[in-house]
């Protein structure tokens, strides 16, 4: 398999295992790997690609925990997204009709 | 009735050529030694009744079965024919390949399946999904006693995927091999997500990123190259050896030790050439090259006898294990105990890989296959540490404690709970602060440790390693530990059977 290859000189990295540095190379995954963010209330994200039917809040406006900030059609299904927490509207991130992937940013709340 | 080894037909046939694909009856023949394949169930006819289905004429049911040799090695044999109502599985076709399936069961010869197919046959409903649950059964009981060898030809999509991934080796080519549970168009209707069917479960995206593939290759030729090279390397069945090969000398001169391995533990090399320095011939065949490169995992000869090498790769991402590596050295520390092939372990590893996302991803219970499948393995055993072999990592990679036969050490061997600095960070954390130059104290602390633990003798000095040799008796040493040990038996507790952490 190997023999119809050129030989690339490879690109080394640092890795540090326990304290120590070693040399090597990384793999495509291991580079690819997504960052960890922690999770948070404050974050509305979308659990499901789809469409966003309607956004009950805009800038500005106070919230209480419960309340219903938007509805996400997902599967010809009508989920209404709530916030966990009150606060206050820091910014909305979308607009009725508009397509969204998995795990977008929809809402922030402070 | 005639005309049935024609397949489906002038037209199917020229669509399946277009695509740069071989028929199914040419891919068996190209496989197999000449005039050895012997064809079963011809003339069998399929079953379906519904959809005006029974008016249709089927050569075969689209699949082709029989038995042949492959360079003498006798297999059974089926290869699914897409120019036939696109390969696709009906109650028949099920049957017939059920039926070579427990041929090869009691003959106790290998099974190869060629898979090319366009998935249930939906006219014969719930008959298909029966057949293709006769087929995942006869896999399971297959499995650990006949080899098995899936060969991905085409597309191999839903259900159907869940025969290969049962068998022991799958094979792909570049551009022919398609397969996932749900296709594209399922996944941009639902999700909204766009992927083109290579990107989504091409043949280099099994080969690389998911695993589920052993064996990559660019076209159908090369990819039967490497089944009669892999067959070469296995025995027929779980109560033989593989067949031994003349002895032949590893190509020293190209695969010089001395000049191929950094005796510094943080620096890199391939460890393959380390392999190829010591095995017959220098003919290294490896096994899921692409994926986890980390860890290095195949087949070789010494002294002529079959053996599997499982080996650290300290060229890629340090040599840690990791939850690939891990699922992809259990896996193969597996096969070669059920089909008696001995193995031999080239220890070089920092520990397990940190990061939240190994963490989050179950490095906990994929690491543990390693361990799981080293003490459970009952071939013999031969490990050689070659540089580091630090903490959870030195117990996992076949130590004396995991109940290695033979435990031998490079004289570069550093046996110890972690690197250097690491522990002399920990060990000397108080003098190092205290010191009136701590940077000065801590280098001082380490150079001391390295001396005193970073090495083979410690470990040695309580006979967890059995010798420390020179690296160039490795292949002597071997050598005579596989001879002494081929009488080799060990039990094991009697149960219906372990709970591996899958």
């Amino acid at each position: 398999m190997s023999k119809k290859k050129k030989l690339v000189k490879p690109e080394l990295y640092i890795l540090n295992v326990l304290g120590e540095d070693y040399s090597t190379t990384l793999t495509n995954k291991y580079k690819n790997r997504k960052p960890y963010s922690p999770y948070t209330h404050k974050h509305i994200t979308s659990f499901i690609p789809g469409t966003i039917k309607k956004v009950f809040v805009e800038k500005g406006d106070e919230v209480i925990s419960g309340q219903k900030l938007l509805i996400l059609e997902a599967m010809k299904m009508d989920n209404e997204i709530i916030t966990n927490i009150s606060g206050k509207i820091k910014k909305v991130f979308v607009k009725s009709g508009q397509m969204v992937s998995k795990n977008e940013l929809l809402i922030e709340i402070s | 009735m005639h005309g049935a080894l024609q397949g489906g037909g002038e037209k199917a046939i020229e669509k399946q050529k277009a695509t740069g694909k071989m028929t199914a009856r040419e891919r068996i023949l190209t496989l197999l030694d000449s005039d050895s394949f012997h064809e079963y169930d011809l003339f069998v006819e399929h079953a379906g009744k519904d959809f005006d289905m029974d008016k249709k004429y089927l050569p075969g049911d689209g699949v082709v079965t029989g038995t042949g040799t492959i360079s003498g090695y006798p297999v059974c044999i089926y290869a699914q024919d897409f120019t036939v109502a696109g390969g696709s599985l009906g109650y028949m076709h099920a049957k017939k390949i059920a039926k070579i399936m427990d041929h090869a069961m009691k003959l106790k010869v290998p099974l190869i399946g060629i898979n090319d197919s366009g998935g249930a046959r939906i006219q014969e409903g719930v008959n298909s999904l029966a057949g293709y649950g006769e087929i995942f059964y006869r896999n399971t009981l297959a499995s650990g006693v006949i080899p098995q060898i899936s060969v991905i030809l085409g597309p191999c999509a839903g259900g159907a995927v869940y025969s290969p991934a049962l068998t022991d080796f799958v094979f792909v080519v570049d551009k022919i091999s398609k397969m996932f549970i749900t296709g594209p168009e399922v996944i941009k209707t639902v999700l909204g997500e766009d992927i083109s069917m290579e990107d989504l479960g091409g043949a280099k995206v099994h080969a690389e990123i998911t695993g589920n593939a052993h064996f990559y290759a660019e076209s159908e030729l090369e990819c039967f190259d490497q089944i009669k090279k892999l067959v070469s390397f296995i025995p027929w069945n779980n109560t033989k050896k593989a067949e031994p090969f003349p002895i032949k000398q590893p190509k020293t001169k190209q695969y010089k030790i001395s000049e191929l391995f950094p005796t510094d533990s943080k620096k890199p090399y391939d460890v393959r050439n380390i392999i190829k320095a010591i095995c017959d011939d220098s003919d290294f065949f490896e096994v899921q090259q692409m994926f986890a490169a980390n860890i290095v995992v195949g087949f070789a000869r010494i002294n002529g006898q079959s053996v599997g090498f499982v080996a650290n790769q300290p060229m890629v991402l340090a040599g840690v294990l990791d939850v690939d590596s891990s699922d992809k050295a259990a896996r193969f520390v597996r096969f070669c105990d059920s089909f008696n092939i001995p193995l031999i372990t080239f220890v070089d590893l920092p520990g397990y890989l940190p990061g939240i996302d190994q963490e989050h991803a179950g490095v906990i219970r994929h690491g543990a296959k390693v361990l799981y499948s080293y003490s459970e393995a009952t071939v013999p055993k031969i490990t050689v540490i070659l540089r580091k072999a630090y903490g959870g990592g030195y117990i996992a990679m076949c130590s004396h404690h995991l109940r290695a036969d033979f435990v031998l050490a490079w004289p570069t061997a550093e046996i110890a709970v972690m690197g250097p600095e690491g522990a002399a960070n920990i060990i000397f954390k108080n003098e190092i602060l205290n010191a009136p130059n701590p940077e000065e104290a801590r280098r001082k602390k380490i150079e001391d440790y390295k001396e005193k633990f970073a090495n083979p003798y410690v470990a040695a000095a309580y006979g967890y390693v059995d010798a420390v040799i020179d690296p160039l008796e490795t292949r002597n040493f071997i050598t005579h530990a596989l001879e002494i040990s081929a009488q080799k038996k060990e039990d094991r507790p009697i149960k219906k059977h372990g709970i591996p952490p899958f």
